[in-house]
């Protein structure tokens, strides 16, 4: 037995050899310090002076520096509303809009893993149709959008059956929820400028509900594709005889389905608070200052008199922690509920 | 609950009776209304009326504005007249390294197309959709090479896929590499995977700036080393390039966690069994991975790739916020051109460059879905 063999080969199938577990370890601690060094230099920034950032580094708190907490002072007496209001708006933004993207998403999902639909194809090119007529005369003609929108629905509704009679072809549950999940790919920038005309006219611009109902529908994609996987693997045994003891669609889904699924609704859900949480391009658009939320307040700490690290850092700090927080909480599930549907493929 | 209503329903008059069973037929639409009026509200609707704005001129106006319909001049602007540079970026003369890009992509679609039609499954819709995939990676791959030509230099669609197909080619090849090792029989491994889960929950805003002082040449953590180095003085957002790499390695450092933690649940449902007698014959570390964990997972892994690209063409918080899109228009990504656009109150050409944006992140998503998704899953299946 050379020593190159002992080094390289294991001594049984469950341990790694000496060499081996040098390389696997080296490597974990390397990645431990690349993921925690950043959270680290924002959490000593947070405590750091103005004169302590500009000349230099300093790396380490009572060693090379005197840690003081002005930043924090500074964001939580000073500003004291201006930080408390878009952080409000975060918490209420961020959870309002995952319950209604949950509940609705969810539905959704659960119809379309367990009912046949088969909305006719000509409908739909209808409805397409007189969207269209609609938006070119509101915005070409100015003919006010209320009564367009009006107009539009007498149309299809009176048009949609004499259509579907004519032109037999329909879509299936695939196609819907093919529908729904590519939404995904729709660049939020494309819906932007229309939603931000439609909440001006509305004046509902800078409010959380504008907020709230875009990102309900902006995160709608993600938990119907989760959901729906997850529904698919929930047997339906339990549904049918609750069928056949006279519970209806509605006691059954909310009695017997979402209980079931709650590893998937947990994991979903984080993730799309998670990402209303840090969501940025949609605020940008939709909130100057009654409505807006944290992501939008740190990129805007750069603004008059150069970045202002020590409060960003802060700032910084509030926004992550409670997310972290929350994810080591909830991550025996995060391993079991998420995984299970982007593992299947 | 089950119980109750049935006990309801038994003692309920033949009337509510009745509306509770109108209630049940129309479950089904019922449950997935809510879903398609809003998705046909916030998405749909704006959708169309983006591509009317995407056709007209937008000025203010005393008491409100005005849209004039001047059909694809925005876009014939931006594809061929005084805004070129900023969507395609500047033509240079091509070098080498341009020919060589657009003879490997040559090479790749004329084996595709020779596939195809070796395939004998030759129909009208993979026909089209194999023209608009190939057609659209050929123009891209001129652009690229017109672009990174003598004196040329990168417009917005470049520097996005440059966001897209390098980044998520790094953050692939690190998130597997972690999932691997995190999958070999070590100490502490679920602390591990939790902290190597959380750059995901960090906001992209704040890795923007935490990037920003990191990356500090004067001041940063790092500011020795560049001082030995004798780079002290120079910065990293005055060249093109290395902006262009700081974005990428912060766009990485939030992403990569998220490829991690699906390909290491997928590595933990590959067959054992399959792994151990392969171990038991001597197998390689190598022969393992390739004939057994690769095929395993190569499903999982295509999809995944899927959705961080579809996520990747959005991206805007790390380019706006780390370098403001500069030097120039070095780091701009389409969303980002599109928000300046729109705070230059040229909506018209806004709208334009993310209706470019759709129709590229569209047309190489369902390419992506069709060409590799697709096979890889039918050939596990």
């Amino acid at each position: 037995m050379s020593v190159l063999k002992r080094l390289t080969e294991p001594k049984s199938l469950e341990t790694m050899s000496p060499l081996g577990s040098v390389l696997v370890y080296g490597a974990l601690i390397v990645w431990s310090l690349v993921v925690l060094f950043p959270l680290y230099w924002i959490a000593i920034t947070s405590l750091k002076l103005p004169i302590h950032v500009s000349a230099g580094p300093v790396y380490l708190p009572y060693i090379d520096f005197m840690p003081s907490t002005h930043a924090w002072h500074y964001i939580f007496y000073d500003l004291g509303n201006d930080t408390l209001r878009p952080y409000m708006n975060s918490i209420v933004v961020a959870l309002v809009s995952t319950v209604l993207a949950m509940l609705i998403g969810s539905m959704a999902a659960y119809a379309l893993s367990r009912l046949e639909f088969a909305p006719r194809l000509a409908s739909i090119l209808l409805f397409i149709f007189l969207g269209g007529v609609m938006i070119v005369a509101v915005a070409g003609f100015g003919v006010p959008w209320w009564i367009a929108a009006v107009v539009a629905l007498a149309i299809f509704l009176l048009l949609a059956r004499a259509v579907g009679r004519t032109m037999r072809a329909s879509l299936g549950n695939g196609d819907i929820l093919f529908w729904i999940i590519s939404q995904r790919i729709l660049p939020p920038v494309v819906a932007a400028l229309p939603i931000y005309v439609m909440f001006q006219s509305l004046s509902l611009l800078d409010t959380r509900t504008a907020l709230i109902a875009t990102y309900t529908t902006v995160n709608l994609p993600i938990v119907v594709w989760l959901m729906y996987d997850f529904f698919v693997t929930i047997p339906k045994d339990l549904e049918e005889s609750a069928s056949l003891d006279g519970a209806s669609r509605f006691a059954i889904f909310f009695g017997i389905v979402l209980p079931l699924a709650r590893p998937g609704l947990v994991a979903t859900g984080l993730l799309v608070l998670i990402l209303a949480w840090n969501e940025y391009l949609l605020a940008l658009f939709l909130s100057s200052a009654n409505a807006q939320t944290m992501p939008v307040l740190v990129a805007a700490q750069n603004a008059t008199r150069g970045p202002q690290w020590w409060y960003m850092s802060v700032l910084i700090l509030l926004m992550i922690l409670p997310v972290i927080g929350l994810t080591l909480l909830l991550q025996r599930f995060i391993a079991k509920g998420l995984l299970l549907g982007a593992v299947k493929g | 609950m089950a119980l109750t209503s049935t006990a309801g329903l038994a003692a309920a008059p033949a009337e509510r009776e009745s509306i509770q069973d109108w209630l049940d037929r129309q479950a089904g639409r019922l449950f997935i209304m809510p879903a398609v009026v809003l998705i046909l509200g916030f998405s749909i609707f704006p959708l169309i009326a983006s591509a009317y704005l995407a056709l007209s001129r937008f000025k203010l106006a005393p008491g409100g504005y005005t849209l004039t319909f001047i059909g694809t001049l925005n876009f014939r602007k931006m594809l061929t007249g005084s805004q070129q540079f900023h969507l395609l970026g500047t033509f240079g003369t091509i070098t080498l390294l341009g020919w060589a890009i657009i003879a490997g992509t040559a090479v790749l679609v004329a084996w595709g197309t020779l596939r195809y039609l070796r395939s004998g499954q030759v129909g009208i819709v993979g026909s089209i959709g194999r023209l608009i995939t190939f057609a659209t990676a050929l123009a891209l791959a001129v652009m690229f090479a017109l672009d990174l030509g003598e004196g040329g230099q990168l417009g917005t669609i470049a520097t996005t896929l440059f966001y897209v197909v390098g980044g998520v080619t790094l953050q692939f090849v690190i998130g597997l590499g972690l999932a691997l090792i995190c999958a070999k029989p070590i100490r502490g491994r679920s602390f591990f995977r939790v902290l190597f889960f959380v750059p995901l929950m960090v906001t992209p805003v704040g890795i923007a700036y935490t990037f920003r002082m990191l990356a500090d040449t004067a001041v940063g953590p790092f500011a020795p080393l560049w001082r030995w180095l004798g780079y002290a003085q120079t910065s990293w957002s005055a060249d093109a390039w290395t902006a262009r790499f700081v974005v990428l390695i912060g766009d990485s450092w939030q992403w990569i966690p998220f490829i991690f933690i699906v390909l290491l649940a997928a590595i933990e449902s590959q067959p054992r069994d399959e792994v151990e007698a392969a171990q038991l014959d001597g197998a390689s570390g190598w022969q393992i991975f390739r004939d057994i964990t690769w095929p395993s997972i190569a499903p999982v892994a295509a999809t995944v790739v899927l959705i961080r690209a579809i996520e990747a063409f959005k991206i805007i918080d790390l380019p706006n916020v780390l370098t403001n899109g500069g030097p120039g228009i070095a780091t701009e990504s389409l969303t980002l051109h599109a928000f300046i656009e729109w705070r230059a109150l040229n909506l018209g050409g806004s709208a334009a460059v993310a209706y470019m944006l759709l129709f590229l992140s569209t047309i190489a998503c369902v390419s992506f879905f069709n060409f590799v998704v697709k096979p890889m899953r039918g050939a596990r299946a």
